[in-house]
């Protein structure tokens, strides 16, 4: 199963490589990360999305805890949660693509952010499963390219992470 | 308050923190420093010849007296050098506190002389690891790679330390910081008290329970309770390779250790057993051998304070987190006043396991006949005899570590002092040498082959610079026994690069130094040289025993299989 583990992390040169380095060592998978400072500006929050039955997560989740730098963390996937991720994707748009693009970003509520004669750049938010969903919806069109920003979450209702 | 540079900071604050000896060997990176050690004489300063002995010292040193073993290295060469002892010692989880010199801080980054990033090399193989970015912040790291390095489940602490921040014309304020906090950092200092109840009502009701008992009994300080909780339960128990000595092995409810090459007893006891009582061992798979075979019929309690180790490889039916020595002394006080439930069925256990033990009694080897090789085992068995079972015993790896654990009875914790978790050839005699200074009046012996010798004998020119005397007993068969066993097993006997041509003269080799070399080939011989070997504690002695080529460590788990599927001699098996 797909979880969502949120970290606080020193903010310290080094502390993402050992997380990094973990995932490695110990041969667990990481779908993607994200990593950004917190309002602590001692603090990071890191996001990863992995896979792996309950055992290996709890692995993960206890291997986690004992680096010195992790202060504290969640797996979001345990309760109601809120999940988002950022895609930029440049599309081509021409001719009579360029109306379909158009609807299509309206459809799912993304944007246009930048635009040439021949190509629109979109930028879309929400859950991993929407962004793929898009991506399959312009496959046809053509996609130039993709940066996406990994997944960040956040607990529903009163639950938060912090010290 | 005093104004003090880097370097004068960290000699001061090793001072303030009661180190007694640090191993180390010098280079342009760590100068600084080491000009700071020479103006000081509270801390002494061992010189090894490798960097990679100078963390064993350390390592054995941090075993035998349970404090932090502490290190000090250059750049570059001098901290990759020291890898393999940190290895060992994160493996083993051994208190130690590295300290490498690193090129100035400006230079970081350019592929400077003797500049390699040995936070980065080492990350997998610390417990944590800090960088020094300005003077003023030494001696709070230092605190803290102290604390960490001892706490908990304790481990190897590298601090990378650029020599400019050890300038003697720069200054700080010292102050030696006596406690330290990581906010993210809270080792458990007692383990859940509804879950050691749940452990102990399995433990009164259990009919074919067994402890299983590894190193963190013994670096948590807690043979003593655990062997006031055995006996006043009256259940068997065996140890991890690490755990020997925890609980006195000359006694009845001792059966050994158990895995790999553990006893018979021991290996069939836990296949049999119904409840399972596992305090400070990680289930390595060097125990359990195919964990989908294992124990088919036990519930587990597995005690521990890393988290991390419960459910690893095994799954525990009663997990607990807490250090060995609170959760053990928390089970005494509810074990006392309440009998276990079925007194009838401990009885039928025990001659279940007594019965194992007679199938092999008199069978574990056959020992030489006049005029053969000796046997390992045998040399070993007088070892004990002569140093009437307490001396130190550290080990290299390979066949005479297994016969050395095999064959020696220890009866205290800390006396075996093995690379269990790396197996790391080359570590058992600088690791003597760390424990015998501190241990000067005891008797500290390495069991060593021929091939580990090899990796780490440049130390007996430290030894001469120290006068450190302790034993080499060199269970010399001419080949890479262990190594050659698996090709007798596994590879129809094909010794690709297991022998040993070309030996030293090991007589010669010891007497270039001014030692004493005792060449034994007889059993007439062997009692004798261990006398002349042991009968002064402050001289070093090398007894070169010829033994068997050709003998084999049995009992051996054989591959895949359970507990108690194991080969007992070349022509037996379970
Ligand atoms: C540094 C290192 N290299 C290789 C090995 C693999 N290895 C394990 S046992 C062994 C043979 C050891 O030979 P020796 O020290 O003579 O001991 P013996 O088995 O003959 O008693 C080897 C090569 C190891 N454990 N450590
Ligand atoms: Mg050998």
């Amino acid at each position: 199963m797909r979880h969502i583990i949120s970290i606080l992390l020193e903010n310290e040169p080094g502390a993402l490589s050992r997380v990094v380095g973990l995932f490695s060592q110990r041969n667990f998978n990481i779908e993607t990360l994200n990593v950004a400072p917190t309002e602590d500006p001692s603090l990071s929050r890191l996001t990863v999305t992995t896979i792996g039955d309950d055992r290996v997560i709890e692995q993960i989740t206890k291997h986690l805890n004992k680096l010195i730098d992790v202060v504290k963390l969640v797996d979001l996937t345990e309760g109601n949660h809120i999940e988002r991720e950022l895609m930029l994707v440049k599309v081509k748009a021409l001719g009579a693509a360029r109306d379909e693009v158009k609807r299509t970003v309206d459809i799912f509520r993304a944007q246009i952010v930048d635009v040439t004669p021949s190509l629109y750049t979109v930028q879309i938010t929400g859950d991993a499963a929407k962004l793929d969903a898009f991506l399959q919806a312009m496959a046809p069109v053509g996609i130039l390219e993709v940066a996406r920003t990994g997944v960040s979450g956040i607990a529903r209702g009163d639950k938060v992470l912090s010290l | 308050m005093e104004l003090l540079s880097g370097a004068d900071m960290i000699a001061r604050f090793l001072q303030d923190e009661g180190v007694e000896y640090i191993y180390g060997y010098p280079g342009g990176a760590a100068l600084h420093i080491y000009d700071a050690l020479f103006r000081q004489d509270k801390v002494k300063h061992i010189l090894v010849r490798h960097e990679q002995a100078a963390t064993h010292a350390a390592d054995g040193y941090a075993r035998a007296s349970g404090k932090p073993g502490v290190v000090l290295v250059t750049s570059g060469p001098g901290a990759t050098n020291a890898v393999t002892g940190i290895a060992t010692a994160y493996m083993d989880s051994i208190p130690m506190v590295v300290l490498c010199g690193q090129v100035m801080s400006h230079l970081i980054g350019e592929d400077a002389f003797q500049e390699t990033d040995i936070v980065g090399v080492t990350r997998p193989i610390v417990k944590h690891s800090f960088s020094i970015r300005h003077p003023s912040e030494i001696p709070e790291v230092l605190k803290k790679a102290f604390y960490l390095a001892s706490t908990g489940r304790p481990g190897p602490v590298v601090v990378d330390i650029p020599k400019d921040m050890t300038a003697p014309t720069e200054r700080y304020e010292y102050v030696y910081p006596k406690k330290v906090k990581l906010r993210s950092y809270n080792p458990v200092t007692r383990g859940h008290t509804g879950q050691i109840k749940k452990a102990v009502e399995l433990m009164l009701k259990a009919k074919r329970p067994v402890f299983y008992t590894g190193g963190g009994v013994v670096t948590g300080k807690a043979s003593e309770g655990l062997t006031d909780l055995v006996k006043k339960l009256g259940f068997p128990i065996t140890t991890t390779l690490m755990g020997i000595g925890a609980y006195p092995q000359s006694d009845y409810q001792s059966l050994g250790w158990l895995g790999m090459h553990g006893s018979y007893e021991s290996n069939m006891a836990m296949h049999h057993a119904d409840l399972i009582i596992a305090i400070g061992a990680r289930f390595d798979d060097r125990v359990t051998n195919n964990t989908s075979k294992f124990c088919p019929t036990a519930k587990i309690i597995h005690v521990d304070v890393d988290p991390s180790s419960i459910s690893k490889t095994v799954r525990a039916d009663v997990p607990i987190v807490g250090p060995a020595d609170s959760v053990i002394s928390e089970m005494i006080s509810l074990v006392q006043g309440h009998p276990i439930t079925h007194p009838e069925a401990l009885k039928e256990w025990w001659e279940k396991i007594d019965g194992w033990r007679a199938e092999r009694e008199g069978k574990l080897y056959e020992p030489s006949k006049p005029g053969e090789a000796l046997k390992s085992q045998e040399v070993v068995e007088a070892l004990c005899r002569i140093t009437r079972g307490e001396a130190f015993v550290t080990t290299d790896v390979g066949q005479h570590q297994m016969f050395a654990a095999q064959y020696y009875k220890f009866d205290k914790p800390n006396r075996l002092i093995t690379s269990g978790g790396l197996g790391t050839m080359g570590f058992g005699f600088p690791a003597a040498m760390g424990i015998k200074q501190n241990f000067p009046d005891d008797d500290v012996v390495c069991v060593t082959g021929e091939g580990s010798f090899q990796m780490m004998m440049q130390e007996l020119s430290t030894c001469k610079q120290y006068g450190v005397g302790v034993k080499i007993l060199n269970l010399n068969n001419a080949s890479l026994g262990m190594v050659r066993q698996w090709q007798d097993l596994n590879y129809k006997s094909r010794h690709a690069h297991s022998y040993m041509e070309s030996l030293p003269d090991f007589h010669l080799l010891i007497e270039a130094y001014g030692f004493t070399a005792i060449t034994v080939n007889t059993m007439e011989e062997l009692e004798p040289a261990l006398e002349r070997a042991f009968a002064d504690k402050h001289e070093l002695v090398f007894l070169d025993v010829k033994v068997d080529p050709f003998e084999h460590v049995y009992p051996m788990q054989v591959p895949l299989g359970s507990m108690r599927d194991m080969l007992l001699s070349k022509t037996e098996r379970t």
